[in-house]
């Protein structure tokens, strides 16, 4: 087959553009850790049971209650997703914080993207959407649903406040 | 020649057209809504529920019907004519045809009665009216009757025509109905055995997760078979049109070869954010959907490479003087060329969405639509109308109508999306707005979105100004009275170097589809197979209307 001198000159230079892109990408996830959400350990989700107090984090009542402290600055947060709202949808931790993010869905799929993070998590009926982030800035921060839930899709929001 | 295909390419064609005229209808109206101009409350008159009504027909109409239609419509012709022999069997595309039109129109009236408004992408649980779903099964089974069709075609042409090698064009078609064919398993699979039993009550729960990774499994590919007729049209036929060579003729073939192998075990970079995909199969996605940045790469080089050798032969000079020489006077060759551009910044974007953790910076939000508008909206749209230019009257038997108009309508999809896209993409990109999201009575909405989402209603506005054109022109030619002087051919480029030996490899469908099935198993098996031997435990989402 002929392959013509400067076209092969061209496709070497795209293998090596898409090896430093790879290198780009795995320096990212491996020495910033800005990772993607993967199956957490220890959830067995039935959507049809998820938000029954006592049975599942999602359940507890009230919802702020869902807001654990695990240690000085170290949170984590079970978010239940359902149409059109998010509980608990105000969240208040210090600046400095870690905090860890479990969210799932009781009815149909929804979205949440946590505005100036890394956080972008689908949020699947039967399954746990497990993100981390630090926040050292003092403000209000949207977490927003960005898949279609319906016709209030757009009205379905939540707000991190870090003081 | 080939009257009874060209009437069945007619057909195609005009089904494909109307559908588009209704859902592109919607475009213009979303945009302006995110930009602050409200007029659902007005498109209530004509029966739209909602925002999300519309959207669903845009989505529907645009990326399912209208391109399915087109794209059978179009792979059929060029077939046909690129092997000089006819249908094999004429009844075969009827039947695929009126499949594909009963499957329209069961699917249209639930959508159009509110019962269905799921997006094109059906997510469960949200549940449509049973019928939609039984309506786009239909539709998908017609488009693989085409494809059978084609099958018959080049296998009597094999028999009548031993120890030589399918032409390019035939070649390159067959191979993206195989794809299509192939891709479109995992949604068969999703409509028959969970969302169709479920929506008609046998099955009383379903799995989302394993869903919407059915739906990307052809979700992705659907996207090549979007573009592949572009491709078609630029590597085999473009090139005549400009006056110049197909450079690399059997590198083409390979290229399509690849396209079949790769298109499909990618679905997972769009699942990168789902909380059900293990990190090591998004990595797996990952590093395939890379090397599918190749075949794209080799494409753009022959593709230039073929047009710059007709714009150096109609005289071009210097270094990039033949640009000016290509026959940027031809609707049919300036569409086309402006689609190739646009795809360009498609690209770099969608090397970005597949980019592993990058994606995180534009999962969802408004930057997708940005994106799929430069690809199925300009590279296969624009290209699309491009070939009706000369595919239109060639059918027709009548001159095109009003020539300036269609260049005009070429320029002016150009400049609209670029301003759409762009506005879209850095919204999206910089400030996180979501996608298919009625942003403008949103509570959470920021000002600082305001002056690109102007931006891109701008756009969309000249897009629908520039899609009324395309009907104008096309609807004025097919009810022209001017017949043509001479009776159009399909533009067949000629190979730039003596080609005439392809190699057998490059001519063999069954190492390939083997090899396409060997790496399918690998991407996908495993995962499939956890997800359905979990059954028992998995399938318990109950289905919402909630709209």
């Amino acid at each position: 087959m002929h392959i013509d001198r400067t076209e092969k000159t061209f496709f070497m230079f795209s293998v090596a553009l898409i090896i430093v892109f790879a290198i780009a990408v795995g320096i990212s996830g491996m020495v910033y850790g800005i990772a993607l959400p993967t199956p957490p350990e220890g959830f067995d989700v039935n959507p049809q049971t998820v938000a029954t107090p006592g049975v599942s984090p999602w359940g507890e009542q009230p919802p702020d209650a869902r807001l654990h402290e695990l240690a000085p600055g170290e949170y984590e947060v079970y978010i239940l997703a359902q149409t059109w709202l998010y509980l608990p949808n105000r969240i208040t931790i210090p600046a400095g914080s870690k905090i860890t993010f479990y969210v799932t869905s009781k009815d149909v799929i929804h979205g949440f993207r946590l505005d100036d993070t890394n956080i972008n998590m689908m949020v699947i009926p039967g399954e746990v959407s497990k993100l981390t982030a630090t926040f050292d800035e003092p403000g209000t921060y949207n977490f927003v649903c960005h898949e279609y839930c319906g016709v209030g899709h757009h009205t379905m929001y939540g707000q991190l406040i870090v003081e | 020649m080939f009257k009874r295909t060209n009437k069945l390419t007619g057909w195609y064609l005009g089904v494909a057209f109307a559908s588009l005229f209704i859902g592109g209808f919607f475009g213009p109206f979303q945009s302006l809504e995110h930009a602050g101009v409200n007029l659902y409350p007005q498109l209530q008159a004509i029966g739209v529920q909602s925002y999300y009504q519309g959207l669903t027909l845009h989505g529907v109409l645009n990326a399912l019907v209208f391109t399915t239609f087109f794209i059978v419509g179009f792979m059929t012709f060029s077939t046909v004519n690129s092997l000089k022999r006819d249908l094999a069997n004429h009844t075969v595309s009827v039947v695929s045809l009126v499949v594909m039109i009963v499957g329209l129109l069961i699917a249209a009236v639930p959508i159009l009665l509110n019962k269905a408004t799921v997006m094109f992408t059906f997510y469960p649980p949200l549940l449509a009216n049973e019928w939609f779903y039984v309506g786009l099964t239909l539709v998908v089974v017609g488009s693989w009757i085409g494809g059978l069709s084609m099958y018959l075609t080049v296998a009597a042409w094999r028999k009548e025509n031993p120890g030589e090698s399918i032409p390019f064009i035939a070649l390159a078609s067959t191979i993206t109905m195989i794809m299509w064919q192939i891709a479109s398993l995992g949604v068969a699979v999703e409509m028959l055995i969970l969302l169709i039993p479920w929506a008609f009550g046998i099955a009383s729960g379903t799995d989302p997760q394993l869903a919407r990774t059915l739906f990307w499994f052809t979700g992705h590919p659907i996207v090549y078979f979007w573009l592949l007729p572009s491709y078609v049209s630029w590597y085999g036929m473009m090139p005549k049109q400009a006056g110049g060579k197909l450079f690399s003729e059997n590198l083409a073939r390979l290229v399509f070869w690849l396209f079949l192998l790769l298109s499909i075990p990618v679905g997972f970079h769009h699942q990168f954010v789902d909380p059900g995909v293990p990190a090591g199969w998004k990595t797996l996605h990952s590093v395939l959907t890379y090397s599918l940045f190749l075949p794209s790469m080799l494409t753009a080089f022959t593709v230039v490479a073929s047009l710059e050798l007709g714009g150096r032969a109609r005289g071009g000079k210097g270094l990039l003087g033949w640009i000016r020489a290509l026959p940027w006077d031809s609707p049919s060759y300036t569409a086309q060329n402006l689609a190739m551009i646009l795809f360009l910044f498609g690209g770099i974007g969608g090397l970005t969405n597949a980019s592993y953790n990058v994606n995180l910076a534009i999962h969802n939000t408004s930057w997708i639509p940005g994106h799929f508008h430069l690809t199925v909206g300009s590279a296969a749209t624009l290209t699309y109308f491009g070939v009706s230019y000369w595919l239109v009257p060639k059918l027709s038997g009548n001159k095109l109508f009003k020539p300036k108009w269609a260049l005009a309508q070429a320029w002016t999809w150009f400049a609209g999306m670029i301003l759409f896209s762009n506005g879209l993409h850095v919204v999206g990109l910089n400030f996180g707005s979501p996608r298919r999201t009625m942003l403008g009575v949103s509570p959470y909405f920021n000002d600082a979105w305001s002056p690109l989402l102007i931006e891109a209603a701008i756009g969309a506005t000249i897009l629908g100004i520039s899609g009324l054109i395309f009907y104008t022109v096309i609807v004025g030619t097919v009810f022209s009275k001017q017949k043509l002087d001479a009776p159009i051919e399909m533009p067949v480029a000629e190979a730039y170097h003596d080609e005439s030996h392809v190699p057998a490899w490059l001519d063999s469908f069954k190492p390939w589809i083997i090899a396409t099935a060997v790496l399918i198993l690998v991407a996908y098996g495993p995962m499939l197979f956890y997800f359905f031997s979990n059954a028992a435990t998995r399938w318990t989402s109950p289905g919402f209307m909630v709209w």
